[in-house]
């Protein structure tokens, strides 16, 4: 497939960009983060009159089915505004989930929520700092009732928000082992889940949840008990390549308000602009951000033809991408000099969004050591 | 689509038939590589046979004109052929500096007549060519060329000297810059010419390098007589040919950085000299700068594909040859430093009977980032021309 936009992709990309500059431009971020609230519930509103809560939702559960390319490009356009919302967790990793995996039932009582932006949903996985979903130690026990599950989970992304978790437990084997894995959808205010909810640096939410025999009945596992690891990794798959994307779009923008500060900024009595020092990374950065953006459109058609290598593109996009815009913040604040490091400057906040994207769904190191991992060394 | 089916059906029987075995089999040597011309020796009949087959169809140069002896493929069908070729390993049937540079400006500038004169030798590997830009004192700042070419009536007088021409002891014709206008400004002074190598008055020395190697020449002209009918282009616009021209160099350069197809990667090498523990290259450190690197090489390939799909639909920013220039010797650099250091003492071999090519090879890749314009000369075109920075 031809690494370009079609015509319906770039229509949706300029819509996308049109609506976050005006609905959410940082402004509203920094409104938000002054009165310390994580998210805006009025634009998640207007997204889902976008359409855009049900972006990947199959059209016969009432969503737009418009596939991944155009799903990155949305994450590209909010990266570039900073915009918060639960897009990523609930109508794009949690709504695959269960499009993929949910029995007919499922598909019917959740999909159509998510698609209208009524219901948000987030994935509960990680219980340490660092992802490591073989390492599920959660228990799903099996009783009577369906399933009680105990153990907690650590960072869970818009967990203050949601209405209800899917959850990774081990309904059989060890620590460590990909089988044995399985998938629970758990109501927030099921008895006996505590969620507590951290602000991150980026001004997102992140939940701790603990569950203490959360009794769950077996129409609350999603998919085959035991099965979880394949259709997880693509959940994986899907939530790193649309972090990529918002990434490219973190530091594209930073890449350009850096420029335009450049060519506007005299010392000297010169443009500093025209120093060679700062020309060169200036133009390398330019270089990073191309062969990014290659290889998140390439990792994002992976993902609508779920071809073969998309795993091995995927972890190739979410390691390039944390890197490139690692370099481009770091490189926006150094190249405005002091005026980069004051709050009253909105570059550092796309430093610390950065910061949270690149750990989200695995850093670079975790997918360069799984891209070497599926590249067979 | 259904065309295309046909076509790649057709192409695989026909290499099948038509591609020799020995022709299947990685590049070892120098000389595994044909680059043809009038004194061109060839390795083999099979290395001969393989190279009249595919200048027969005009597959040497896919998608030019049938009329000058190319393929006449369309894009698609040309990509066919490389898949095609690359699915059974062939060889390149011929290294040419003449279908990768010369061609393309002879194509956009030259006369009707000049094509049909030049073109078709290119494509059937019977004249090789060598460039004549890079001067003593003009190696970055490469418009500041002194070599003179005077009007004499019917011929021009060609005085002055060549560095870093690639090939020059081998080739049989070379284009070259030379400064027609004296007064003027000089980019605007310089004009394109193409003459014999075997003219009177033309002298070469090869240049001994870290690699041991003599790929490179410096080239003498002494009262060289040029007819005038091989200026290519307008007298004193030759810049413009230069540039154009440049910008296939680099592409071509920028080209190296690519896993070529039937390439080892670095990291099936390194595996093969280090072997692994639990599923995994034995030296982790190295194992992580490999990763790093393959995600680069894969996101560069990428990105050479995507400004083709890009300029085909008419949405590219026409100045990618200097970020793809830059951005693939850089990588090939970090590809022969991780060989090396994959290949640990072993790849010091200098001398023997073994393969000891691969510390040559390091070494060459250096250069890489200084021919056709040097990586700092690539990121102040960025920085100027894409970028909009001042000058």
């Amino acid at each position: 497939m031809a690494l370009v936009l079609n015509e319906e992709q770039q229509l949706l990309r300029d819509s996308a960009k049109s609506f976050f500059r005006e609905s959410s431009p940082v402004e509203a971020f920094r409104k938000l983060r002054d009165r310390g609230e994580a998210w805006s519930p009025e634009l998640w509103s207007a997204m889902a009159e976008m359409g855009w809560t049900g972006i990947v939702v199959p059209e016969e559960y009432s969503g737009l089915g418009f596939g991944y390319v155009g799903t990155g490009l949305l994450f590209e356009e909010a990266g570039r505004t900073l915009t918060s919302s639960p897009l990523l967790s609930s109508a794009v990793v949690c709504s695959s989930l269960v499009a993929g995996l949910g029995s007919d039932a499922q598909k019917r009582s959740l999909l159509p929520a998510i698609a209208s932006g009524e219901l948000i949903t987030t994935l509960a996985l990680d219980e340490t700092s660092r992802l490591d979903p073989a390492a599920t130690a959660m228990a799903g026990v099996t009783n009577a009732d369906g399933y009680a599950l105990t153990g907690s989970k650590v960072s869970v992304i818009d967990g203050t928000i949601a209405h209800k978790f899917l959850v990774l437990a081990r309904t059989g084997g060890a620590p460590g082992d990909r089988d044995g894995l399985s998938l629970f959808v758990v109501d927030r205010e099921a008895r006996g889940l505590g969620v507590t909810g951290v602000l991150n640096l980026d001004n997102r939410v992140a939940a701790t949840l603990r569950f203490d025999k959360v009794q769950v009945g077996a129409d609350a596992l999603i998919g085959n008990p035991g099965d979880a690891w394949e259709p997880l990794q693509k959940a994986l798959d899907i939530g790193a390549v649309c972090l990529a994307a918002e990434m490219l779009g973190i530091a594209a923008e930073a890449f350009e308000r850096t420029l335009g500060y450049l060519k506007e900024r005299k010392q000297f009595g010169v443009p500093i602009g025209g120093f060679q020092a700062l020309q060169h990374r200036a133009a390398l950065l330019f270089c990073e951000l191309e062969l990014t953006r290659s290889a998140v459109l390439k990792a994002l058609q992976a993902l609508d033809a779920d071809s073969a290598d998309r795993s091995l593109l995927a972890s190739m996009a979410k390691s390039r991408s944390g890197k490139t815009v690692q370099l481009a913040v770091n490189e926006a604040v150094q190249m405005h000099g002091g005026i980069g490091m004051t709050d009253e400057f909105d570059i550092g906040f796309y430093m610390k969004r950065a910061a949270a994207a690149r750990q989200e769904y695995g850093d670079s190191y975790y997918h360069a050591d799984r891209f070497a991992q599926l590249r067979g060394y | 689509m259904a065309d295309l089916t046909g076509f790649r059906e057709q192409t695989r029987a026909w290499l099948a038939e038509n591609c020799p075995k020995s022709m299947r089999r990685p590049i070892e040597t120098e000389h595994d590589q044909c680059w043809g011309g009038r004194n061109w020796i060839f390795e083999s009949d099979d290395q001969r046979l393989w190279l009249e087959r595919m200048a027969g169809r005009g597959w040497t140069a896919p998608q030019w004109p049938v009329e000058y002896g190319g393929g006449g493929l369309s894009k698609e069908e040309a990509k066919i052929l490389r898949e095609e070729l690359a699915r059974i390993g062939a060889r390149r049937p011929l290294e040419s500096f003449g279908i990768d540079m010369l061609g393309p400006a002879l194509f956009r500038f030259a006369s009707e007549e000049q094509k049909r004169r030049f073109i078709p030798d290119i494509v059937h590997g019977r004249i090789r060519w060598c460039q004549g830009y890079s001067e003593p004192n003009a190696g970055s700042d490469l418009a500041s060329l002194q070599t003179r070419a005077e009007d004499r009536g019917d011929h021009y007088l060609v005085n002055g000297s060549k560095t870093w021409t690639s090939y020059a002891d081998k080739a049989d014709w070379i284009f070259c810059l030379v400064r027609t206008d004296f007064q003027a400004p000089k980019h605007q002074g310089i004009s394109f010419l193409l003459f014999d190598m075997t003219s009177p008055g033309v002298s070469t020395r090869p240049i001994k390098l870290i690699s041991g190697n003599s790929p490179f020449c410096e080239t003498f002209f002494t009262d060289v007589k040029v007819p005038k009918e091989n200026l290519v282009g307008e007298l004193n616009k030759g810049w413009d040919i230069a540039k154009y021209l440049l910008t296939h160099e680099r592409a071509m350069i920028g080209g190296f950085g690519l896993a070529m197809a039937g390439r080892e990667t670095v990291s099936q090498m390194a595996l093969r000299a280090i072997g692994s523990r639990d599923g995994r290259l034995a030296d982790a450190a190295l194992r992580a700068d490999i990763s790093d690197y393959e995600i680069d090489e894969m996101a560069f390939a990428l990105t050479i594909e995507r400004v083709v799909d890009e300029a085909k639909a008419g949405q590219g920013t026409g100045a990618a040859s200097s970020l793809l220039k830059y951005y693939g010797t850089e990588l090939n650099k970090i590809r022969y430093e991780l060989l090396m250091a994959a290949g640990g003492t072993g790849a010091l071999a200098w001398k023997g009977e073994e393969d000891v090519t691969l510390a040559k090879h390091w070494l060459r890749t250096k250069g890489n980032s200084i021919e056709g314009g040097t990586s700092e000369v690539q990121l102040n075109i960025i920085a100027r021309r894409i970028l909009g920075l001042p000058a």
